[in-house]
């Protein structure tokens, strides 16, 4: 049953990735493209560059290319700098994979500063009971109970 | 050492290797070459798809030569005003030992053909549709004209913006007589 849920689940999540996929947009695409003179997205910009590649993103789309074949032949054009995400390949995956071991690394950390803390607050009353009372307050106390019982 | 001093140390290391490397960044910025003030840096090298013909243009190639080295795009509004005074340039000086040459950059390689047909260039033109040659230079815009000497340095001030034909005939003859 849960393992129905999951699939079901999965696929929800992966249907409109798939559409993005085959049918693009231009405003999906505006948000993934940089205009290569302003070094901003082309929804940021508007200039003559900016214009030109919306322009040709729109022929593609019109002309039923997916959004990588679309990517494929701007880079072609621009090289990998127009996308704004870094490639999934080489060096530029570690900036994929760098956040993760960074969330990790201080997940880790946190874990670990909370385990410590914990078991000091656990060791602290139990040393309290253990600490020896000052000899003059018991025997100033054992002398106010024995004035009280009097 | 604790590991809480071990922690300390890893964290410092981790900060004061960042530092390291926005520093090394920062210096190894590349600005382009300085000109004015009678300076003759070396023109940067390069070797781009030729827009015009099949195979590369090595700038290297043309030691022995004046460059006028043009850097332009389709989409430039100044660059095609000046097209047609590059293009009599390279038919007056051609003869004298000079070329003119265009690099076309940040653009489609088929508006750039285009724009080379429109405007029946015949000089060189070549394509970096990345832009990785404009940062060696310092271009900061299109258009903008450079000149090279037969030595292959950079000579007399870079022209950014439209080129007149009088200040085209300077750089050229400055760049003759270097």
């Amino acid at each position: 049953m849960r393992l129905a849920a999951l699939l079901l689940l999965a696929l929800v999540l992966a249907a409109p990735a798939a559409a993005s996929e085959r049918h693009p947009t231009l405003g999906e695409l505006e948000g993934e493209v940089m205009c290569p003179t302003c070094k901003t997205t082309l929804d940021q910009s508007s200039a003559p560059i900016a214009n030109r590649i919306r322009q040709f993103i729109t022929t593609r789309i019109a002309a039923g290319d997916t959004k990588s074949q679309i990517k494929q032949k701007l880079v072609a054009q621009f090289g990998p700098a127009i996308l704004a995400e870094p490639s999934r390949h080489g060096f530029n995956l570690l900036a994929w994979v760098l956040p993760f071991v960074a969330i990790g690394l201080g997940a880790a950390a946190l874990a670990w500063l909370v385990w410590r803390w914990s078991r000091r607050r656990e060791a602290a009353p139990a040393a309290a009971g253990e600490a020896p009372v000052d000899p003059e307050i018991e025997r100033r106390l054992d002398d106010e109970l024995a004035r009280f019982d009097a | 050492m604790t590991l809480k001093h071990g922690l300390q140390a890893v964290t410092v290391a981790v900060v004061a290797g960042l530092l390291a490397l926005l520093i090394w960044k920062v210096v190894h910025q590349d600005n382009g070459v300085k000109l004015g003030g009678g300076r003759t840096p070396p023109a940067p090298q390069f070797a781009l798809s030729r827009l015009d013909a099949p195979g590369k243009l090595e700038l290297a190639s043309l030691r022995g030569k004046v460059v006028v080295l043009n850097f332009w795009a389709s989409w430039c509004v100044p660059c095609k005003s000046e097209a047609p005074r590059l293009e009599a340039a390279w038919q007056h000086y051609r003869d004298k030992g000079v070329v003119v040459v265009g690099v076309d950059a940040q653009d489609f390689s088929g508006d750039a053909k285009h724009f080379v047909s429109k405007y029946k260039l015949t000089y060189p033109n070549v394509h970096d549709g990345p832009g990785n040659v404009l940062p060696k230079y310092g271009v900061t815009g299109f258009p903008e004209t450079y000149f090279v000497d037969r030595r292959g340095r950079l000579v007399g001030d870079r022209v950014a913006g439209e080129i007149s034909a009088a200040k085209l005939t300077a750089g050229i003859q400055q760049a003759l007589k270097s």
